[in-house]
């Protein structure tokens, strides 16, 4: 878990006198997600896109070959995209920069480690390389981010070492519905929690599989102990507000912007309702002529085998 | 954190905000996000202004940016302090750290610095005081009067040691009662 910079090949004067430094801590992982609180995540697939998503006060960028829109339409198997894209929008911006490994997949994991990619998001986007195990991620020095349906699958991420939580949601469809069901989940899950008895809490641990230390210190601390976003069918300014709302602590907006009419536009409105959304008529006012939003997907429509978030478990 | 020193806290997102209080904070965070909205929302005159009023104004990561003279590329800041700025100098997230820190006007045991992907002061001027360094020298806190910047993140450690720091510099920024 925690490795000497020496390791590492780290930057800045190594302390002689003992107080020395450390580098891929928890502290260090869950705290970039901590500066990423209030802000939005944008996918990207090219620098250009990039540099439009900074420009309108992303505070990170997802580095794609395709965004899940065009995965979902596409088929076929969805990998990790080429590290020279990758590298190319990191040179653009000087926001952090992620990027998608399959589930599983720690050697894609190790890729983007290597290239020095700032986040790491184990993304049911991607197909599965692993049906029975996630990536041990205490491992890596690079933080990850993990989709989640409800708090049994938060807190089993957070088990193998994810930094950052976020919902599940349907990515690709424009549809909010299933981002709504799974920050509710969790965020109810835990109001739950809050309320219950010790040995009420061993039940529940035993109910939801996950870890009853990691269920003990989310009652403690009233929330999940690293930070949730919501994510999967985001696609306008009041549905970033929507799940501001409803408790979560930032939004990842994938399909819905460079998918849609006028992406700068559109980009710097859904940031501007992330940082307001309790002052609705800064969310109104910025939800004006937005153009075309992305041609959304009903997910009741959608068959079974192309949901994507009941991949990972 | 404050509210554990028994501080009452509030969050700015507008200038109306402002009213009332008697200390700013501006957080760690992406500094080219929190400038576009700072313009947008009309925040940098009145956030100038509450600095020249002489109350007290800490600058952690990005806030730290975000109130220097100098940061070397065109990014709006309120340019208030003193202090030429490199932002991310440390590299990537890979690069972050945590080190044990020396503090002037902080005692006891080395302060818990954890450092994300954190800018660092390159040069001071004036009157800005130089309050803790790494090994190397690369400055990593400062002060300029009303003015607190540090590169690193004390709200993310369980020592409340800086937070009482910049708390008794508040009490000493206010007005004093005639």
């Amino acid at each position: 878990m925690m490795q000497q910079e020496s390791q590492l090949g780290g930057t800045n004067g190594a302390a002689a006198d003992g107080r020395h430094k450390e580098v891929g801590t928890d502290a260090l992982k869950r705290g970039l997600a901590q500066m990423l609180k209030g802000g939005v995540i944008m996918d990207v697939v090219t620098p250009e896109h990039a540099r439009i998503a900074e420009d309108a006060g992303a505070c990170s960028v997802m580095a794609l070959e395709r965004v899940p829109a065009d995965i979902r339409k596409q088929g076929g198997v969805a990998r990790m995209s080429d590290p020279a894209l990758i590298l190319q929008i990191m040179e653009s911006v000087t926001i952090p920069v992620m990027a998608k490994c399959r589930i599983g997949h720690f050697g894609e994991a190790r890729i983007l480690e290597a290239i020095g990619i700032d986040y790491i998001d184990e993304s049911e986007v991607l197909t599965p390389a692993d049906e029975e195990h996630h990536v041990e991620k205490h491992d890596f020095a690079v933080p990850f981010v993990c989709g989640a349906r409800n708090l049994g699958e938060a807190l089993r991420r957070i088990s193998e070492g994810a930094a950052m939580i976020r919902s599940k949601g349907e990515a690709g469809t424009g549809d909010v519905v299933e981002a709504v069901r799974h920050a509710r989940a969790i965020l109810g899950d835990i109001r739950r929690l809050k309320s219950m008895r010790r040995d009420e809490m061993s039940t529940f641990a035993k109910e939801i599989q996950a870890p009853i230390a990691l269920v003990e210190e989310t009652a403690d601390l009233g929330r999940l102990p690293v930070v949730l976003f919501a994510a999967g069918g985001l696609a306008t300014p009041a549905d970033a507000a929507l799940m501001m709302q409803l408790g979560v602590d930032g939004i990842f907006v994938g399909s819905g912007i460079f998918k849609s009419g006028n992406p700068a536009v559109r980009a710097k409105a859904i940031v501007e309702a992330t940082t307001h959304y309790n002052d609705w008529k800064i969310v109104a006012e910025v939800s004006k002529n937005l153009g075309e939003p992305m041609v959304g997907i009903n997910v009741s429509s959608l068959p079974k085998e192309e949901l994507l978030a009941g991949r990972g478990w | 954190m404050l509210q554990r020193l028994g501080i009452e806290v509030t969050e700015v997102r507008l200038p109306k905000d402002l009213e009332g209080l008697d200390a700013v904070i501006m957080p760690g965070g992406e500094s080219t996000t929190f400038a576009k909205l700072a313009v947008r929302f009309g925040l940098m005159e009145p956030l100038r202004s509450f600095v020249n009023q002489g109350k007290a104004t800490w600058g952690t990561c990005a806030g730290l940016i975000f109130l220097s003279k100098d940061i070397g590329r065109d990014q709006p800041t309120l340019g208030l302090m003193d202090i030429r700025v490199k932002r991310n100098a440390f590299g990537r997230q890979i690069d972050s750290f945590t080190a044990g820190l020396q503090i002037d006007s902080i005692e006891g045991p080395p302060f818990p610095g954890v450092f994300i992907r954190a800018p660092i002061i390159e040069q001071v001027a004036g009157n800005v005081e130089v309050l803790c360094t790494l090994d190397d020298g690369t400055i990593v806190a400062a002060r300029q009067g009303n003015m607190f910047v540090t590169s690193f993140h004390p709200e993310l450690t369980d020592d409340t040691r800086v937070h009482e720091y910049f708390v008794a510099l508040a009490e000493s920024c206010r007005p004093k009662a005639a």
